[in-house]
């Protein structure tokens, strides 16, 4: 049993049950026991099932931003035959946060961008922890506009907690770089494929997450403003977190019942951690499915029906003035 | 000279109606003083606030502005509920204090004679905030553009994302991005406006895509709010840092424009791109004159 495998809260009912198959194991394994071991697993799995097919929105947070979690360059090496990683804006630097390049997908070029948290210390620091500056947000435009000339889809994995709020990217124009990106993609000729991997954060999630389909993983989340952040707005306390994550509905599940998304994608039971190449698996299933139907579209069918997309977004209400 | 109308009906305290004081440079101001200049300070320049339909008056023809869109809000759809907020209510109670209906006020107008559509922000209809509402009417105000072939003037003062919506509110900067993209591909110019405050969802998506953006004086404009950024960093924000001129600094803006100047400049601003779009016209006019006028002598 690995630390992390069972290290959320909610998750030590699995734990316990994880450590008496380990000490069966240890009495002597399948040979003295091969019952109880058995019933034991089955016990194990059938608990994790009911455990994450009932996740609260404060409980898929966690998983959203489970350490083990794989990023976006994993799904990208497992999904995807050939990559060549792109680098720079032309203006001013290189954002390792977001990653883009060209990559073949069932023998097509497609372009792929995501958001990128690092693993490990020194890489999650290289990564800013996947909080984009300006220049990853103009890179990922330079390769967007790249992609309409030469028609090559657009695949953008999702994984960020937000854009990164230093004074350096105020003077850089975060907030210019994020709008440019929302106007460009509205317009962008070839399809587009954005899926929420992990966490979609706010303006730094949409600043590259404008698309023809927007799927979520199963057990991610996209918020208008990460929990804590809203919980100190609203709830002058950050320690209100996963009261704020329940009131504004930021699980998939949840996202899914609000229409703004196409659809859910599934995760291995209990995680797309605890089986990497199955969750990508699915990922690169329902990619293919999704671009496939959209390659029935022209350009212009596709930014049309883009656009009424994002206008149908939201109930309002008629209150006549007072 | 443009002053603000105080309203008569408005019953007012002693002090609101004899004096208030800077909060910049703690200058004791009259209130006709106050009105007289635009609600600026005369000691500081600081630039108060202004209520939308105050902001309108400032800006437009007199009597030119017709509203639409203003039974159009939003709903409640998470039936949000805070430790200190039930947001139906909120709702309800904002309605009844400031007399909005929306944080937007959304319409047609004339500046000097030149017709556009204007979309103007209110920050005290909970904080400016962008919920559905203010995105549909500010998305609708874009389309009536498009239609109708007219330059957008916005005018933003805003918090950002209206967090009691949750993601609706977020993909309210795709949908107006979205039809402000459309609006350039018409070859329609938008002016944007940024006042005092100006922050978040609204900086990072219509705020900050005018083809010409304009803000005023002294005014907070950023992504991060100073607060977020010096929690978030640990670090102290100079003075002056993300206001107005900080940005003009860095080539966020095309210009600083004191309230005075507002309607001048704006104004201008529609007359060089009118000028333009009617170009072929007037370039081959002279020609035309010079035949005929050649022909008559």
């Amino acid at each position: 049993m690995q630390s992390w495998e069972y290290d959320l809260e909610f998750e030590q009912p699995l734990a316990q049950l994880a450590r008496e198959i380990e000490a069966l194991r240890q009495e002597g394994g399948r040979l003295e026991h091969p019952m109880r071991i058995q019933k034991a697993e089955n016990e194990l799995l059938t608990r994790m099932q009911e455990i994450y097919s009932n996740l609260s929105a404060w409980q898929t947070v966690q998983v959203a931003r489970h350490k083990q979690r794989p990023h976006a360059s994993d799904y990208l090496h497992l999904i995807f035959d050939d990559f060549m990683e792109l680098h720079g804006d032309r203006t001013f630097g290189d954002d390792p946060a977001i990653i883009g390049g060209l990559a073949t997908f069932y023998g097509q070029t497609v372009l792929f961008l995501g958001h990128q948290k690092g693993s490990g210390a020194r890489d999650q620091q290289f990564r800013n922890f996947g909080m984009p500056h300006p220049e990853g947000y103009r890179k990922a435009a330079r390769l967007m506009q790249m992609a309409g000339t030469f028609k090559f889809p657009l695949i953008s994995l999702i994984d960020t907690p937000g854009a990164f709020p230093a004074l350096a990217d105020e003077e850089r124009g975060q907030a210019q770089a994020i709008a440019a990106n929302l106007a460009l993609m509205a317009r962008l000729p070839v399809p587009i494929i954005a899926v929420v991997i992990g966490e979609g954060g706010s303006g730094g999630a949409l600043g590259i997450s404008v698309a023809d389909r927007l799927l979520m993983l199963e057990h991610s989340i996209y918020t208008v403003a990460a929990p804590e952040a809203a919980a100190s707005i609203l709830w002058r306390d950050t320690a209100f977190a996963p009261q704020a994550a329940e009131a504004m509905h930021i699980s998939a599940r949840e996202v899914l019942a609000t229409r703004i998304i196409d659809g859910l994608v599934p995760e291995p039971v209990g995680g797309a951690h605890r089986n990497p190449i199955l969750a990508a698996s699915y990922l690169q299933t329902a990619l293919k499915e999704h671009l496939w139907d959209l390659t029935q579209y022209s350009p212009e069918q596709l930014i049309e029906m883009r656009y009424q997309k994002l206008r149908s977004i939201g109930p309002f209400d008629r209150e006549s003035q007072q | 000279m443009l002053t603000f109308a105080t309203e008569a009906q408005e019953p007012m305290t002693i002090t609101e109606q004899v004096a208030l004081k800077c909060p910049q440079c703690r200058a004791i101001l009259f209130q006709r003083e106050y009105q007289r200049n635009l609600k600026v300070c005369p000691q500081c320049n600081y630039h108060f606030q202004l209520t939308a339909y105050e902001r309108i008056q400032l800006l437009v023809d007199a009597a030119s502005y017709v509203e639409f869109d203003a039974d159009v809000v939003s709903a409640d759809p998470l039936h949000f509920v805070s430790q200190s907020q039930v947001y139906a209510q909120k709702l309800v109670s904002e309605r009844e204090k400031t007399g909005l209906n929306e944080a937007v006020t959304t319409g047609y107008a004339t500046i000097e004679g030149q017709a556009l559509a204007l979309a103007v922000m209110d920050f005290r209809f909970i904080g400016g905030s962008m919920g559905v509402g203010v995105g549909e009417k500010i998305t609708r105000a874009i389309e009536y553009a498009c239609s109708y072939h007219l330059p957008l003037v916005i005018v933003s003062a805003s918090g950002g994302a209206r967090m009691q919506e949750g993601l609706y509110s977020l993909m309210q900067m795709a949908k107006t991005a979205a039809a402000l993209a459309k609006l350039k591909e018409a070859a329609l110019p938008y002016v944007s406006l940024i006042t005092n405050p100006t922050t978040g969802g609204v900086t990072a998506s219509f705020a900050m895509l005018g083809d010409i953006i304009l803000a005023e004086p002294g005014g907070l404009i950023c992504f991060a709010g100073p607060r977020v950024i010096e929690q978030f960093m640990h670090e102290k924000l100079p003075p002056g840092a993300v206001s107005a001129e900080f940005l003009f600094q860095h080539g966020m803006l095309d210009r600083i424009v004191p309230r005075h100047q507002l309607r001048d400049t704006l104004a201008r601003i529609l007359r060089f791109y009118s000028q333009a779009s009617s170009q072929h016209r007037t370039l081959q006019m002279p020609t035309h004159q010079n035949t005929s006028s050649v022909a008559a002598a």
